[in-house]
């Protein structure tokens, strides 16, 4: 098991290699390709309507891939939907706990899931929270909870199984701005410490620092991708964004 | 093996949960079916004499023969009311949390319909007691005998509500539901009157509640709680639970269900 772990750590965490996608007519995603290392906070950056979704659906098989290729630590998505499935956590945009179910029911819930048993998924659930300062809120309802909290729950349970790959559509999404940076600084811990490569969709500049690897999506390809640094040079991450979709403040 | 147990365990586990949660939905359940066997069933005893007939060895009570209908109706809300709350599941993050499992995607389905077909056992058996007490006294075995029946019951219309989870495409076409799907079937079937006695006013509707599979689910329930078996029912109830339970395994597949067709946003 270790032995596996380790050799994970070689290999990219996620590795998408030339995706398209399309709706119809309407082509969401076009010719993108991007890899996420073990251990690095890797942004996604787009605006609303860039394709952000469309590859998370791809990327956690909701969708079917017609083209390209989808790994997740190796293991093709295609062929081996399992493997590369156990090994990842998400976060989706739009909230997932059970708001009438205790923090403890929802991560029991969340673990079963993962075919992780119930004492199990309370244990790990409670390093997780204690981590974050919550670890005494186990038996409280998700509905007594602020919206940070509970999206702080919900990336803890997403990470139960601990997997190799987390996964995080836009979750800071209507929280305000302390809440925010708790949850960008709490995922940026996660990957230095525990090794574990996060992809972080957002059109939120100020959620990126300046080390993190950024790939711009722009109406479903992939404009730049490089160290927010880089990308942003001399007149910062914000301007250049900006300059290169010609969009509004983002 | 035991990760799929405790998956399926999970499932199930959450959906008690919820229901225990919402007492009105437990209170409501009950209500329903009882309106029917206290107002409407005494008051149709005195139109409706029964004769007897299988699987009844002797004259009967009008709510003696109504029950079995209220036990699939039972199960019918119930189906719909799972309905209901997968398509609210898809609306919050909680359907995809489900989805994103790396247990195969007919398994999910299947153990959100196990979990489904719990919750109306224990509404139909709460129902029971309350109309043995009201004088409606199956054979006792029959409570036992029931219960594969009415999990297979509970399968058909839950796979139904599954089916139309995967085809509604927002919270509020649900009312739709009720009125294209609940209605029909709960009339046009052998839940208020026998076969025969439909027949005797319209060959067609007789023909409609000989297809309906509610009909069946009713029929199977009925025969089972007086320790019978209607193979023909067993039969329709096994085959359209499979077809719908197949289509919805379909609509839920990623290659080609409404998960697909549908834009993401960001």
């Amino acid at each position: 098991m270790e032995d596996a772990r380790a050799a994970e750590q070689t290999v990219p965490a996620l590795l998408v290699e030339d995706l398209s996608h399309s709706y119809g007519v309407r082509e969401a995603l076009r010719g993108v390709s991007l890899g996420v290392a073990p251990g690095s906070f890797t942004a996604l950056l787009g605006v609303n309507g860039a394709g952000k979704t469309t590859l998370f659906n791809l990327v956690t098989g909701l969708f079917a891939r017609r083209s390209g290729r989808i790994e997740v630590c190796g293991h093709d998505l295609r062929r081996a939907p399992r493997a590369a499935l156990a090994r990842l956590g998400v976060v989706f945009q739009s909230r997932a706990l059970d708001a009438n179910l205790t923090v403890a029911q929802n991560l029991a819930y969340m673990g079963a899931l993962r075919g992780i048993g119930r004492r199990a998924a309370l244990a790990r659930g409670e390093e997780l929270l204690d981590r974050i300062g919550l670890a005494d809120r186990m038996g409280d309802k998700v509905r007594a909870l602020s919206g940070g909290q509970s999206r702080r729950i919900e990336i803890a349970g997403s990470l139960l199984h601990r997997p190799a790959l987390l996964l995080c559509d836009e979750p800071t999404v209507g929280l305000d701005v302390k809440s925010r940076r708790g949850i960008v600084d709490y995922v940026h811990a996660l990957a230095a410490d525990e090794g574990l490569g996060v992809l972080w969709a957002t059109h939120l500049i100020d959620e990126i620092a300046p080390d993190d690897t950024v790939h711009v999506l722009h109406k479903g390809s992939v404009l730049a991708t490089g160290s927010a640094s880089e990308i942003g040079g001399a007149e910062g991450l914000s301007d250049a964004f900006l300059r290169m979709t010609g969009s509004e403040a983002a | 093996m035991s990760g799929w147990l405790t998956c399926a365990g999970g499932i199930v586990w959450r959906e008690a949960l919820r229901f225990v949660h919402q007492r009105g939905r437990f209170l409501a359940a009950l209500v329903r079916p009882l309106v029917w066997l206290f107002i409407f069933a005494v008051g149709f005893r005195a139109v409706l004499g029964l004769p007897p007939m299988p699987p009844y060895p002797t004259y009967i009570h009008y709510e003696d023969y109504v029950v079995p209908g209220l036990c699939a109706m039972i199960q019918l809300f119930n189906g719909m009311q799972s309905s209901l709350s997968m398509v609210y599941d898809r609306e919050t993050g909680a359907m995809r949390t489900l989805l994103v499992s790396p247990y195969p995607r007919w398994f999910l389905l299947v153990c959100k319909l196990a979990a489904s077909v719990t919750v109306s056992l224990f509404q139909v058996y709460a129902f029971l007691l309350i109309a043995w007490a009201w004088g409606v006294e199956p054979p006792a075995w029959g409570f036992l005998t029931v219960l594969p029946a009415l999990i297979l019951s509970g399968m058909l219309l839950g796979a139904i509500g599954l089916f139309l989870s995967s085809v509604i495409r927002q919270l509020e076409n649900f009312a739709g539901v009720m009125n294209f799907v609940i209605f029909p079937m709960f009339f046009a079937s052998s839940a208020l009157y026998p076969l025969w006695r439909i027949r005797e006013g319209s060959v067609l509707l007789h023909d409609i509640a000989l297809f309906n599979p509610f009909t069946h689910c009713v029929e199977l329930i009925r025969f089972a709680l007086y320790l019978d078996v209607e193979w023909v029912s067993l039969a329709a109830v096994a085959g359209t639970t499979a077809l719908f339970l197949g289509a919805a395994i379909l609509a839920y597949d990623p290659a080609r269900g409404i998960m697909a067709r549908r834009g993401g946003r960001g």
